[in-house]
């Protein structure tokens, strides 16, 4: 009946948000690959990828960038399969700790970073009670540029507890739709927690852990401003090179092929996420 | 064959019938041991969450001389607004915490009104290139915010908006809009059908029928899809400290002048950022598990 009525209107509702993405999403996306392979003149050439590749901050900023991922992703991972497997035993009051779980959800990066400077810095929290309690006598210097573990350790800590929350929603909505025969005939046979997690869950929730890896990977790739709250000059990764390019030598072209190459490794571990983790297509829906 | 339909009775029967008055206790006592852990678990997965919250609160809420001081009380034994104070009054401040207002309430309003269409054509039509459409704005999610905002910002140079809480808008409406389209797709296809032909067949006009029977069903989903676009753009760093130069929003502001701000200021700044979260998820907390968890399938 919709289809005969109306042929023209589901199009018509289409096309502003189609016009918008068209001019604000896949012409700048175009026009970034223009930028990162053309100089100022704007002839063809490769060299703000040379700049790039052969810039002083390019490898550490890489490597940073990738120990941080491969780190923050299982932690937040492991933390939110226990956030999601609590709500789903069926506490009292869940609504209370979905709701507190989810609280990071709406905290900033920038936010998230200068908290866990609070907690981290020289005269912070952490040291205040470590000292309190009698386990150091002194201020430890846990940000401190030629200690990189720490601020790594801090960096993840600071990822972990304020981008673990989309993770645990996509579980928790995964894991709903997991149906109770499912557990409950593990129950029967005698399957004891672990087992029932490693063999019943964790299988089922494939789709979910697949989208959600792909989405916190993606999300990852870009968080810079954490890094710049915790560890300032002390440490850099590739999004925070790409703003460094753009803001202080005000060179785009450079930015761009920083930014191009994000999105090189973005669409990389997508495809990676994609292959590792095959989703079967019942299981899709 | 008759090993499996076997198997069950054997396994399943002592739980019920002929189960032992000692094992069913103890099997009891298991229960309630396993249902303090599960609350335990919890309590400790709270306190990850709410610990550093409340020290960054206590933090916020000190005199300026006591964020200072070292070692700092856990339980703090004087609360002041003067810290906050002097962070709102610091220069730039109150533009910029206006400058992000502006651009959130627009982000919001641009968002919804170009992509909830959108979404209801997605939810409602059957119709060619749809699933083609539905694809595309999938696959905006691998695209990373970075590489949009560098050549936007080279554009609107171009425009003359460079440095306005209109770019800004724009570049957050771009972000936000996959987000509202596929949201919006999902409410309007909870709001029955049916309810919506029949209005039809009743005389209403397709829009009225819309105004009157599918907008009042789909307004909650709608207005909790509404304010989680505020804070995506509330939050949003990168593109706006990349389209400004003075007139910032309150994040690109204090991330620009991270390095030179003292302490008391930084320290205001987080909590000031953070604490519409605990109202606005407090708010939205029955749609959350609706908004990402159909955004994620």
């Amino acid at each position: 009946m919709n289809r005969q009525r109306f042929g023209w209107a589901p199009y018509a509702l289409l096309l502003p948000s189609l016009a918008y993405l068209a001019v604000f999403f896949a012409a700048p996306m175009v026009q970034a690959f223009g930028l990162a392979f053309q100089d100022d003149g704007g002839n063809w050439s490769l060299a703000s990828w040379r700049a790039m590749f052969t810039d002083a901050q390019f490898r550490e900023a890489l490597v940073t960038t990738l120990i941080l991922i491969v780190i923050i992703i299982p932690v937040q991972f492991a933390l939110a399969l226990a956030m999601a497997l609590v709500l789903n035993a069926k506490p009292r009051w869940p609504g209370l700790w979905l709701y507190l779980y989810a609280i990071p959800l709406g905290v900033s990066e920038l936010a998230a970073g200068i908290l866990w400077f609070a907690v981290f810095t020289q005269q912070g929290w952490l040291n205040s009670i470590l000292e309190g309690l009698g386990l150091l006598d002194r201020p430890f210097i846990f940000l401190d540029y030629e200690n990189q573990g720490w601020l790594i350790l801090t960096i993840v800590l600071a990822e972990a507890w304020r981008a673990t929350s989309i993770i645990m929603i996509i579980l928790v909505a995964g894991l709903q739709g997991i149906p109770r025969d499912y557990v409950e005939a593990a129950d029967v046979f005698g399957a004891t927690f672990g087992q029932k997690v490693r063999r019943v869950i964790l299988p089922l929730l494939r789709p979910s852990i697949q989208v959600a890896l792909i989405l916190r990977t993606i999300l990852a790739f870009q968080a810079f401003a954490v890094v710049i709250a915790l560890a300032g000059q002390g440490m850099t990764v590739l999004s925070a090179e790409a703003y460094r390019w753009y803001s202080d030598y005000r060179d785009p072209h450079v930015a761009a092929a920083y930014a191009g190459f994000i999105l090189l490794l973005s669409v990389f571990s997508t495809v990676l996420f994609l292959w590792l983790l095959p989703v079967r297509q019942e299981q899709a829906t | 064959m008759s090993g499996a339909v076997e198997a069950r009775p054997v396994v399943a029967a002592p739980r019920t019938d002929i189960a032992p008055t000692a094992a069913r206790q103890a099997r009891a006592r298991r229960h309630k041991i396993g249902r303090a852990l599960l609350h335990v678990a919890a309590v400790a997965l709270a306190l990850w969450v709410l610990f550093p919250i409340y020290l960054i609160t206590i933090t916020a809420f000190s005199p300026r001389d006591v964020v200072y001081d070292y070692p700092k009380r856990v339980i703090p034994n004087q609360f002041s607004a003067e810290t906050m104070d002097f962070f709102v009054n610091s220069t730039g401040v109150l533009g910029a915490l206006w400058n992000s207002v502006v651009v959130a309430v627009t982000t919001l309003v641009l968002s919804t009104l170009i992509g909830a269409p959108a979404g209801y054509a997605l939810a409602r039509f059957a119709f060619r290139g749809r699933d083609a459409y539905r694809l595309m704005v999938l696959s905006t999610r691998a695209f990373p915010i970075v590489i949009l905002s560098i050549p936007l910002a080279v554009s609107f140079i171009d425009w003359g908006i460079y440095d306005t809480v209109w770019s800004v808008a724009l570049m957050h409406t771009a972000l936000a809009m996959p987000f509202t389209i596929l949201i919006t797709s999902s409410i309007f296809l909870g709001v029955p059908k049916d309810l919506e032909e029949a209005a039809l067949t009743l005389g209403c006009t397709p829009l009225t029928a819309f105004v009157r029977v599918v907008l009042p069903l789909a307004l909650p989903g709608l207005a909790a899809a509404s304010i989680f676009t505020f804070v995506l753009s509330w939050n949003e760093v990168f593109a706006a400290v990349i389209l400004t130069l003075r007139e910032r929003t309150l994040p690109a502001l204090v991330l620009s002048a991270l390095n030179e701000s003292p302490a008391p200021f930084r320290f205001a700044a987080a909590w000031f950022m953070m604490a519409p979260s605990l109202v606005i998820i407090f708010v939205i907390r029955r749609y959350l598990l609706g908004l990402w968890g159909r955004v994620s399938r």
